[in-house]
């Protein structure tokens, strides 16, 4: 794979020192921060009095502060980190009349794209993993638990799945900065499609399943309507990126999210009971629950990779 | 001179739907001589340059690049081959060194022998002074000198150089062209030239071909076409005025 390695050099270091970069990171880091805190301070609230709480450390990534999780958070603005660090990688060399001078130098053409997505793989790598290195750090001074070997894999698996689910992204926004010529129009219609992908598409799924099996709200409404109801949103919802990966982190960092949401009404004793027996899943269980959403996660980055290489190399290249 | 032909077409053609960019080109460059490749604009002589390094596939012909098929071995042509593109660009963030640097990190230069010849190619094309300054502050001559030095990086047997003097002014349009010249005569490297400054190009070409609408309509030393169509020699008629005749006739 001669020329890689060059294009990788080079393209992560101005992606180090790209402005836009650097704010982007100061942003994430900041919000990061503000969400542990409340996190971690909602937590020694709720905690106080509870007898054995498990996964404690956990709790610092999927507790709701007063706004959201730090999971809910990367699920909605992690894609605009891939976003900002591909949007222009094709047509921006384009548009500066160094793309020719590149692909005449003797590397072979995929070079390009396979460096610059390997740089920003590796930018995305270390950003996730810092930040949740400062929450884990911040946490543990704040609520004084330190993690065990399970919450340290699942971190892990966390921090895997997020990277893959924002190099998606980044994919996406380097076929879009290939599709189209100008440096606008691939940021626009990278931000339009992740606005559509991420929020109308939940949106969506709920008027198509309501639509289609429509539930009376009062009382009255068979059971398998409501399940009918509730599988077409879900599978509807599958369209969107960003519940694929909400679903398959939560499970990974929550392990006592229940799979089967209160589908069925429950009656207060039923749910006093279940209450009693909530046990966490395993980890192997809960990687069982979220395995079709990983290799989801992983087929559409590929297929977006693919797409993008084959435009690429067939596109004819002049300026 | 040898004559051995280092590039040679033979019915080289490209159509981009279904307009004819390249028609049936058939031309030789000869090793070691400087080859003024002349046409208006939109001739198809960029993508002529394009087919000769492989980046764009002819629809029918072929072409050979030092015995190389750039269609099959497009690696090791453009081993071979220094391209400057028309209108080249730069990273702005990057000084010359670190433009240069690049460049011989995407041609697999040993580090060993990087500095040497990156020191070299600035002080050839006489950028020795500003190779620390951003090339955004650079201006068009300079940039030009820069990517003739990027060109003469890799070191090659054959240069394409695509309207380098476009937008110089005639000094700087003057001093790039003695600057070619003084490559193909002390490096004996072979240049395929495309200009419009027709004055400069009949100062260092040996031999000129001109393309009008895809076809090469004439190609040869400047006295051969110079009798050609006037029946005397070149001391009588400019390249200019032999340039207009065959557009005229066109």
């Amino acid at each position: 794979m001669s020329g890689v390695g060059a294009v990788y050099r080079k393209e992560l270091s101005d992606n180090f020192s790209s402005f836009r970069f650097v704010m982007l990171f100061a942003l994430i880091a900041m919000v990061s921060f503000i969400i542990s805190y409340m996190a971690g301070v909602s937590l020694k609230e709720n905690l106080e009095g509870v007898a054995k709480p498990k996964f404690v450390f956990l709790m610092l990534f999927n507790t709701k502060g007063a706004l959201f999780s730090l999971v809910d958070f990367v699920a909605v603005f992690g894609p605009l980190i891939g976003l900002v660090l591909g949007f222009d990688a094709i047509n921006g060399e384009r548009a500066h009349g160094t793309l020719v001078k590149l692909v005449s130098q003797p590397i072979y053409r995929d070079a390009v794209i396979n460096g610059k997505f390997l740089a920003g793989a590796t930018t995305i790598t270390i950003l996730v993993v810092s930040i949740v290195l400062v929450i884990s750090g911040f946490g543990l001074t704040l609520i004084g638990v330190v993690p065990g070997v399970e919450e340290i894999l699942r971190l892990a698996i966390y921090v895997g799945i997020s990277i893959f689910y924002i190099s998606f992204w980044l994919g996406l926004s380097i076929l879009f900065s290939i599709v189209f010529r100008s440096v606008a129009t691939s940021f626009l219609a990278s931000v339009a499609l992740w606005i559509f992908l991420s929020f109308f598409v939940s949106l969506g799924a709920s008027v198509l399943a309501n639509s289609i099996a429509p539930v009376e709200k009062k009382e009255g409404a068979e059971p398998e309507t409501i399940v009918t109801n509730s599988e077409i949103k879900e599978e509807a919802s599958l369209l969107s990126p960003m519940f694929i990966y909400s679903s398959a982190t939560a499970t990974i960092v929550d392990p006592m999210r229940k799979t089967t949401r209160s589908l069925v009404l429950m009656g207060p004793m039923e749910q006093l009971s279940s209450s009693r027996f909530q046990n966490p899943l395993s980890l192997g269980q809960s990687l069982v629950v979220v395995y079709p959403q990983l290799v989801a996660l992983i087929a559409i980055s590929l297929i977006c990779f693919a797409v993008s290489y084959w435009i690429f190399m067939m596109q004819e290249i002049r300026t | 001179m040898e004559t051995q032909p280092i590039i040679q077409t033979t019915g080289l053609t490209k159509l981009y739907d279904r307009q004819t960019a390249v028609d049936h080109l058939d031309f030789q460059v000869v090793e070691g001589e400087i080859f003024g490749f002349l046409g208006p604009n939109g001739a198809g002589k960029t993508t002529t340059l394009l087919m000769l390094l492989g980046l764009s596939r002819p629809t029918e012909g072929g072409a050979l690049v030092c015995g190389l098929d750039p269609e099959r071995r497009a690696m090791e042509v453009k081993r071979i081959v220094g391209y400057l593109p028309e209108n080249v660009g730069f990273y702005g963030d990057m000084d010359a060194i670190q433009s240069l640097r690049y460049i011989a990190d995407l041609n697999a230069i040993p580090r060993s022998e990087e500095d040497d010849r990156i020191h070299e190619a600035v002080k050839l094309v006489g950028l020795s002074e500003d190779d620390h300054k951003k090339v955004s502050a650079f201006s068009r001559g300079m940039k030009q000198r820069l990517g003739i030095a990027e060109v003469l990086l890799k070191n090659p047997k054959v240069m394409f150089l695509d309207e380098p003097t476009l937008g110089l002014d005639p000094d700087g349009a003057v001093r790039l062209i003695e600057l070619i010249q003084s490559l193909n005569r002390e490096k004996r490297m072979t240049v395929l030239l495309s200009s419009h400054h027709l004055q400069q190009v009949q100062k260092i070409s040996h031999r000129v071909g001109i393309m009008i609408k895809g076809k090469m309509v004439a190609q040869g030393s400047i006295d051969d076409l110079a009798r050609e169509k006037f029946g005397v020699g070149e001391e009588k008629f400019t390249l200019e005025e032999i340039y207009m005749k065959y557009f005229q006739e066109v």
